[in-house]
């Protein structure tokens, strides 16, 4: 019995010593969502790009401040008319199966993003019309328009290149086990448990690259996944409650990088979706002006947030560039908003108010529900599981949303889709042929000082209209634990491990 | 007896039916749209119709069924609307942690209600016997979602003992695995613990006033070792039927459990899939879950025509 | 669930000892079982005097005042938008008692109908009533009750819809038990030969010999609906905000375990005090109604 037990505790030290030594260069990475298909091409969720920027390489990427730098191509350049955009790849690049990343390759991929049945990349790519291989490490787009946000595009799932080899032996099942040019290979995932990616040894800039193994553990419950960190079963985690920073931060094991989001929260009212709309906070913009004189944004910031976030008025963060800073965040002002609700002959306003259903989101309703009862507004909050809010705002079938967008690099990806008649996410049913004309040319100009001002003037329309009241940006934050060294913070949120290394 | 077996094992055929119409049905009367969750943020017009033909979205109902039931007959059970995995594999996966979890939560129950239940018997009508009792209920009336989280609270987030939540497979050391496995197991087994001990004590009063206890008692054996060795030993037997039984309960304990202590295993699969509209997922998920309850139920009613005739001539 | 069904099933139809009067006695000896029928009591005076008792409007936020601990001011202390938790918590109890009961309201409506027809015609209605109710029993009680509140839409009514016919089988189950026992007694044989019509014999004989049973099941099931309904609007699919319920302030204070303990625990000590008391109660009445074990 006793040797019994002496050769348990031997096997049993043995095993600690080894998972010791497993553990000394795996990088575990609490997510706040179990991430959907890890194929470039139809992939959707924000949480899924987290993943990707370990496993798949793009054409561009960003740096810290937003600015596109080149990844997998070295450069390009654009024809004078707009409508040839030539990209020089990388040579020497090799897939995580061994085979070449060249401009076939490349141009495999983008062919895949913008036809294959279903993909999420076709809107993105829409104005890319064909793909030409001019030699082994050069390609020319050709587009229909000139569209300035396409190498932003190519800075996101767009331009990741898979390996055309295995994307045509595994067909539909590529998502399963993805195969690009990353510095991590696919080695397996357990749906809504974790997702592994091991070192990929002949990674072009293998250098840059030092830890061996990285797990991504969906784990939804912000408090959990804290204290997962805490007890130092995660290295990192993101997008943290703002309300436990205070915490975290009192941690001396933990550091908080942060830097400001690219996206935008704010109230979307819906003026003329499927139908226009009767009642005063549809029909009359001096209703919708009163409703966000009544909101103090500072106050949703500070109860709801901690503070940690950004009170904004635009769908850009005031750090942006392209920010229009002589339209500064209002002020709170009630006596003004009740003069405007009289001016308009209402006295109480009541409206519905959808909100996503989670403990956050309604927090917020409940917080602009109290500061808009004191001006005249009754609202109702209609907490709504996150499946039925799509389909109700789909169809019209609300009055008031406050929801957000993840943001993209370049701001048409903010602003066209919501404000444009036929805009694909113009849920409002907001209508200026004025703002038409003044976003396509801001898509299709190349000079950045023409497109701020093409912008601005959109936005001098728009904004006043208030059928999206832009209420704050998050600010991402990326909680680790000391040891891990050399992270630094995107504001697309994308945790890139190039530089990164466990101490 | 035997036509009685027959006529039993003939009745889970149209249960099993009505379980694929009920699984269906309330799986399409939730309201949303999956195509508008698949296409995701950008909300792609192209996509969105895309994703309606390849999942036949816009067919009528009831040829979505009758493809539903046809493609069952095949032994396929489809694919992940979110993330294209086959759901046999999906449950496959799920499968091993959901039954880890019971077999310990049932260890937990059974070492908790076992005891208890003997004593309250033994003692019968004393302070241990309503103490007994009233630790049963309080086992019963805690809401596991509510002791998951004050567990986590406690014994992780104040004392550090146990890891707050997640799951560690076999292959990566039995400790790491087992001891996050302690606070969830707890959690359910103590509600499991209250219907097993009520069922010890009553069973062991039955067993206790037979004569062959008292023959034992009569021969000058100790109390305690009468108890253990014979009076125990017999009101397993009724006990053991109910253990059977509870794997229904302990399945529904699990859903809020597996979320509580993010557990990925069957329950967590349900609730998320039901939340993102994963129609294949809900409905292979639910449909097997029903069939095996529906088993076990018919086996264990096989057994009572078995061992007790009466039940098969009436 | 279905095991209590078959402890319950009341297969001998014990002989009912000491008449009313004896079974109330019975009851009143047994302490645990006054205790929560006193709790429970309580319970309800609380939640219909909520307007009076609450110190603060429950659903007025002070954003001043945020996840303040207890105090003088705030026994209970306040929560993530500055409201009293001790105000919700009294209010709380409206939306919990509400569902346990409206919900096995709808249980017993559905289900002793259902277990009546199914009991006393026998035949082809019995057996389409029995596989309907097998189906349902064989879904996981919470999966269901989630899937149909889902499909509802969330709000305390739908929740309790769901949870009413999530439960109903059991009533249906132990009806028809109550039925097939008392039938084959001989009083009833009695009166059918006498030319009893089958409405007369259910309400003369069948369902006052099944009122004890479904007593017991209906309070064990009230337990089981509260704390089905805490888990609902745990899960967000129950009451509607800022109304307060006690499972819907837990799904707002595990967020805040750390910093705002207080939000966690006096909702969750409420529904365990509320289920406990409906659990010893019906115990209580069980062992009363039920001679067997004396």
């Amino acid at each position: 019995m006793g040797r019994y037990v002496r050769r348990s505790f031997a096997i049993l030290a043995a095993v600690a010593l080894l998972s010791a030594a497993l553990a000394q260069s795996t990088l575990r990475i609490g997510l706040a969502e179990d991430p959907d298909i890890l194929d470039p091409a139809l992939a959707r969720t924000y949480v899924g790009r987290i993943v990707f920027a370990s496993l798949c390489d793009k054409l561009f990427d960003i740096d810290t401040t937003a600015a596109v730098v080149p990844q997998l191509a070295t450069g390009y350049t654009v024809s004078d008319d707009g409508l040839t955009v030539t990209i020089d790849i990388r040579q020497g690049v090799l897939f995580h199966d061994g085979t070449a990343m060249d401009a076939e390759a490349v141009k495999y991929s983008l062919d895949r993003a913008k036809n294959l049945p279903g993909s999420n990349r076709a809107s993105e790519l829409e104005q890319l019309e064909s793909v030409t291989v001019v030699d082994e490490d050069t390609i020319e787009l050709h587009l229909s328009t000139p569209f300035s946000p396409l190498i932003a595009q190519l800075a996101d799932r767009a331009g990741m290149i898979v390996s055309p080899t295995a994307a045509e032996a595994a067909g539909e099942e590529f998502g399963n086990a993805p195969v690009c040019a990353g510095p991590f290979r696919f080695v397996e995932r357990v749906a809504q448990d974790r997702i592994v990616l091991e070192r990929f040894e002949d990674y072009w800039d293998a250098d840059a690259i030092s830890i061996d193994r990285v797990v991504f553990l969906p784990i939804p419950d912000s408090s959990v996944r804290l204290a997962n960190l805490q007890s130092g079963d995660l290295q990192m985690i993101e997008r943290p409650a703002p309300t436990d920073l205070a915490v975290m931060r009192a941690d001396s094991n933990l550091v908080v990088p942060s830097v400001a989001s690219l996206g935008y929260q704010g109230i979307t009212i819906n003026l003329s979706n499927p139908e226009p709309r009767t009642d005063p906070l549809s029909s009359d913009v001096r209703v919708r002006e009163a409703l966000e004189l009544a909101i103090d944004r500072n106050t949703i910031n500070d109860v709801v947030f901690g503070g940690e976030f950004i009170v904004g008025n635009q769908p850009v963060p005031p750090s942006s560039p392209w920010y229009v800073a002589d339209m500064p965040v209002p002020e709170r002002d009630v006596e003004g908003a009740r003069a405007l609700l009289d001016e308009a002959g209402v006295d109480r306003v009541p409206f519905e108010m959808m909100v996503a259903n989670n403990p956050e989101a309604i927090r917020v309703g409940e917080v602009i529900q109290a500061m808009a009862g004191e001006v005249g507004f009754d609202i109702t909050l209609r907490a709504t599981e996150f499946a039925t809010a799509l389909d109700l705002q789909e169809q019209g079938q609300y009055a008031a949303f406050p929801v957000g967008w993840s943001g993209r690099i370049d701001p048409d990806g903010n602003i066209h889709q919501f404000h444009t008649c036929e805009g694909a996410l113009n849920e409002s049913g907001y209508c200026d042929p004025e703002v038409d004309k003044l976003l396509n040319e801001a898509r299709a100009a190349g000079d950045t000082d023409e497109r701020f001002e093409l912008y601005r003037q959109a936005l001098e329309r728009y904004l006043p209209d208030r059928h999206i009241i832009y209420l704050y940006h998050t600010q991402l934050f990326f909680p680790h634990v000391a040891a891990v060294q050399g992270f630094q913070a995107y504001p697309d949120g994308l945790i890139r491990l190039q530089g990164v290394s466990l101490q | 007896m035997l036509p009685y077996v027959g006529r039993r094992a003939l009745t889970a055929i149209p249960t099993l039916f009505l379980v694929t119409v009920m699984v269906f049905g309330i799986q399409r009367s939730l309201p949303g749209d999956p195509a508008l969750i698949l296409a995701g943020e950008q909300q792609d017009p192209a996509v969105i119709a895309f994703i309606r033909e390849k999942y036949r979205l816009d067919d009528p109902l009831p040829v979505q069924y009758v493809a539903w039931v046809a493609q069952l007959a095949r032994g396929d059970l489809g694919r992940s609307l979110r993330t294209n995995e086959r759901v046999l594999h999906l449950i496959a996966a799920k499968l091993p942690v959901t039954i880890e979890l019971a077999v310990l939560s049932l260890l937990v129950g059974i070492a908790i209600a076992l005891p208890l239940g003997i004593l309250a018997a033994v003692r019968r009508g004393t302070a241990v016997d309503y103490g007994g009792t009233a630790l049963a209920l309080t086992g019963l009336s805690v809401p596991n979602f509510w002791l998951g989280i004050m567990l986590i609270l406690f014994v992780s987030v104040r004392l550090g003992w146990l890891p707050a939540s997640g799951y560690v497979p076999l292959s990566e050391g039995v400790w790491e695995n087992v001891k996050r496995m302690i606070m969830p197991a707890f959690v359910l087994g103590t509600g499991l613990a209250a219907v097993l001990m009520r069922q010890m004590r009553s069973s062991m009063l039955g067993v206790l006033k037979q004569d062959f206890v008292r023959t034992a008692h009569a021969k000058g054996q100790r109390g305690a070792s009468v108890v253990v060795r014979h009076a125990a030993r017999n009101a397993l037997i009724p006990v053991t039927t109910i253990l059977g039984l509870q794997l229904g309960a302990l399945l529904s304990g699990a859903v809020l459990t597996e979320q509580v202590f993010t557990i990925p295993g069957f329950g967590k699969l349900i609730v998320d899939a039901v939340f993102n509209r994963d129609y294949a997922v809900v409905q292979g998920v639910v449909l097997i879950t029903a069939t095996s309850y529906i088993l076990i139920n018919l086996l264990v009613d096989l057994a009572y025509a078995v061992l007790d005739p009466r039940i098969g001539a009436r | 669930m279905s095991v209590t069904v078959r402890v319950e099933r009341p297969a001998e139809a014990a002989p009912q000892a000491g008449g009313p009067f004896g079974r109330v006695a019975r009851l009143l000896k047994r302490p645990p079982a006054i205790i929560g029928a006193l709790v429970v009591l309580l319970f309800v005076v609380v939640a219909a005097l909520a307007p009076v008792l609450a110190p603060y409007d429950p659903a007025k936020p002070d954003f001043a005042n945020v996840r303040q601990p207890p105090s003088a001011e705030y026994r209970f202390g306040t929560d993530e938008i500055g409201r009293d938790v001790l105000t919700r918590t009294i209010y709380g109890a409206r939306a919990s008692l509400l569902a346990g009961v409206i919900s096995v309201l709808i249980a017993t409506g559905l289900g002793v109908p259902l277990g009546l027809i199914s009991g006393f015609y026998r035949g082809a209605l019995d057996e389409v009533i029995m596989r309907l109710t097998d189906a349902v029993l064989s879904f996981p009680f919470l999966i269901l009750a989630i899937a149909m509140a889902a499909a509802l839409g969330p709000s305390l009514t739908n929740a309790m819809i769901a949870i009413g016919i999530a439960t109903t089988p059991t009533f249906v189950r132990l009806t028809r038990a109550q039925v097939l026992a008392v039938g084959a007694e001989e009083f009833v044989t009695a009166a059918r030969a006498l030319g009893a019509t089958g409405a007369r014999i259910i309400w003369r004989h069948v369902l006052p010999n099944s009122v004890a049973p479904l007593l017991v099941q209906a309070t064990l099931t009230i337990a089981q609906a509260v704390i089905a309904e805490s888990a609902l609007s745990f899960l967000g699919l129950g009451v509607q905000p800022p109304t307060p319920s006690w499972g819907g302030m837990l799904n707002t204070a595990k967020n805040f375990l750390v910093q705002a303990p207080w939000m966690a625990i006096y909702p969750g000590l409420s529904i365990f005090f509320t289920v406990l008391a409906f659990n010893l109660f019906g115990d209580g009445l069980r062992d009363a109604l039920d001679p067997r074990d004396d």
